[in-house]
């Protein structure tokens, strides 16, 4: 009795199958997979971005949490090693990105079927060396020189207020060369500009007037939350930390989050293809929608992120640019230097410059 | 102790299950990882599948060998530690009513139970300047002022040892509740002080168990990675959190697997010879 229903039962399924999945994969032609980092961002666009994008273009999206750092990258690499995408569109961070090009991950992308690139800043539109463009900039996010307001009632003006020796012990700053961008600040800041890096000597240079930073660091965080605890408290009360989430704290707790007059440091994820992706057309059509000024304008309102667009186009108002940006140039982040042939040598120094 | 060995061939597939599990779970992933430390790295992408010693001769810097250096040591400190204040601690316990044992035993292993995150967040924040014990200090009249002790050294030390001493008791709870009650009471009977008593008697004739015990909160705590993090300065970043960098953050595989073996390498002789060292040493109970 049982087995023979188990057998009814296995048939019926397999009928259904038969059935619906021509009409399935008729539908998955309207759909699309898009990777975003999994928590804070993967749950605003679920909710602010993705129904509006079905709403308007009748494609469904599918989101995909994926992994911040470079993990993601190597599971994107595998699975295009056996022609498949795990995700149609993805955010992938600079490093990554220039990483993915080695291998020639990227789908080209064609400007023509994403009108609103012209829309963007220059940045955004990311390049193979040869010119193809490989990615269109999804978020951008600032890193700037935050303060607890009861320890320091003034606001510091730059960043080289760090050295300060009224500072000592008192810093919070990122714990990786590729994460904390901390060798672009020296430069901008003491070395008249990021091309310094250039060389091995360029950098060492950096990297000694970085070490006479150490004694005024108190922690070098890699858990955010540890350090965004401690700065309200006013126990570790100044350091880099995100613009957005500083402001979002700055509305309960003594927190103030500051442009130093060097510009902050503006971090940015990135839209692309995998070479593996079959629905190349709801691609473009994503990425389109996303360069948006409209829909730059609702993710710096509803999810704090700074518009890859151009501010005159996005209408947010003075005070609402000044919550997730800001009109100083900023800190361009010299990412080639993290995947070029100094890498590793930058990162074992950096390693000896901050454990020693 | 096994008197016989099993026989048949039920008793054989019997033994396939562990070594099938084994196999599994430990000898291919280790397999792969052997293999990836001798892949070639390629900077600013990943690693060619070529055969390469370069991984193994980077390891060779004053970087690499002060933070093994520094990953033993604290291991083994916090192994100490945790072996001199859970010894005498177990001793107690295995002397109390049966009931009371439990309700001790249910309250250790619910702190094994505690992540590793939540147990270096609850030690930041009660060595913190704001909202430490030391204000607790300050109020007792024992410290002018509140001061902050995390990261730090001790910090670092007191976040490892929370986690090892649950696990040091539960690996030293067995051979000292099997210890015959009479040892003791024979040598109180002879005249020894009880101090005497339990330093030679009791310590004395459970030498191996707490070789065996040092040896295995040592290894527990070599795997140590998120409360060097948070509760240390980067001068007290362990080994592992070095590999965790490499192999995450840096697309490093080949490195971090190289540091992983030899790491492991390393490890295992210490262990090896502190085993050793306890089973030859003369009137050993082993």
């Amino acid at each position: 009795m049982v087995r023979s229903r188990i057998l009814s039962a296995v048939s019926l399924v397999l009928l259904a199958a038969l059935v619906f999945l021509p009409a399935a994969s008729f539908g998955a032609a309207k759909s699309i997979k898009v990777g975003v980092y999994g928590g804070y961002f993967k749950d605003s666009f679920d909710k602010h971005i993705f129904p509006d994008f079905t709403k308007e273009t009748g494609i469904q999206v599918e989101s995909v949490a994926e992994p911040t750092g470079e993990a993601w990258l190597v599971q994107l690499e595998q699975a295009a090693k056996a022609g498949v995408a795990p995700a149609d569109v993805n955010m992938i961070a600079q490093t990554p990105m220039l990483r993915g090009q080695k291998t020639n991950l990227w789908m080209p992308l064609d400007l023509k079927k994403i009108p609103n690139h012209k829309n963007l800043l220059p940045v955004f539109i990311h390049k193979y060396p040869d010119g193809r463009v490989d990615g269109i900039g999804a978020v951008s996010w600032y890193i700037t020189l935050v303060s607890n307001t009861k320890v320091f009632p003034e606001a510091p003006k730059s960043w080289a207020d760090m050295w300060a020796a009224d500072k000592k012990d008192k810093l919070g700053l990122l714990a990786l060369a590729s994460n904390s961008f901390l060798l672009e600040v020296t430069a901008k800041t003491f070395f008249g500009g990021t091309q310094i890096l250039d060389t091995r000597e360029g950098i060492q240079k950096a990297l000694d007037k970085l070490a006479a930073l150490k004694p005024n660091v108190k922690l070098w965080y890699r858990d955010e939350a540890q350090f965004e605890q401690a700065l309200k408290a006013g126990e570790i009360p100044m350091g880099q930390y995100y613009h957005d989430v500083a402001t979002l704290a700055a509305k309960e707790h003594p927190v103030r989050s500051t442009f130093p007059k060097e510009g902050g440091i503006l971090d940015s994820g990135i839209w692309a293809v995998t070479k593996a992706c079959k629905k190349v057309e709801e691609a473009h059509v994503f990425i389109n929608y996303m360069s948006r000024p409209d829909i730059q304008k609702k993710l710096a309102l509803k999810v704090g992120t700074a518009p890859t667009v151009k501010r005159e186009l996005t209408g947010l108002t003075d005070a609402e640019f000044a919550a997730v940006s800001s009109e100083i140039p900023p800190i361009l982040p010299r990412y080639d230097i993290y995947t070029g042939e100094l890498s590793d040598w930058i990162n074992q120094k950096w390693t000896e410059m901050i454990t020693r | 102790m096994i008197a016989e060995r099993p026989q048949g061939a039920l008793a054989r597939l019997t033994l396939l299950y562990p070594a099938a599990v084994l196999l599994v779970f430990f000898v291919i992933p280790f397999g792969i990882m052997l293999a990836v430390s001798f892949f070639r790295r390629e900077p600013g992408g990943f690693y060619l599948v070529e055969f390469s010693l370069a991984n193994y001769g980077n390891l060779f810097t004053a970087l690499f060998g002060r933070v093994l250096a520094f990953s033993l040591l604290i291991s083994a400190f916090c192994a100490l530690l945790c072996v001199a204040a859970g010894f005498p601690f177990t001793y107690l316990l295995t002397r109390m009513p049966r009931r009371r044992q439990v309700v001790w035993l249910v309250i250790l292993v619910s702190v094994l139970s505690l992540s590793a995150v939540i147990v270096a967040f609850a030690w930041s924040i009660m060595l913190s300047q704001t909202a430490g014990v030391s204000n607790l200090f300050v109020r007792l009249g024992l410290l002018d002022r509140p001061q902050s002790w995390s990261p730090g050294f001790w910090a670092l030390t007191c976040g490892m040892c929370y986690v090892a001493f649950p696990y040091t008791v539960l690996v030293l709870y067995p051979p000292l509740a099997r210890l015959d009650p009479h040892l003791p009471e024979a040598a109180r009977t002879l005249g020894a002080s009880p101090l005497v008593t339990f330093f030679t008697v009791i310590v004395g004739s459970l030498r191996s168990a707490i070789v065996a015990a040092l040896v295995m909160v040592f290894a527990f705590n070599l795997g140590t990675y998120l409360i060097p993090q948070i509760l240390g300065k980067p001068q007290h970043w362990t080994l592992s959190v070095l590999i965790t960098d490499e192999a995450i953050y840096r697309s490093n595989l080949p490195l971090a697997a190289a540091m992983a073996v030899f790491f492991m390498g390393v490890s295992l002789a210490l262990v090896g010879m502190a085993m050793l060292g306890g089973r030859r040493r003369p009137g050993g109970a082993a």
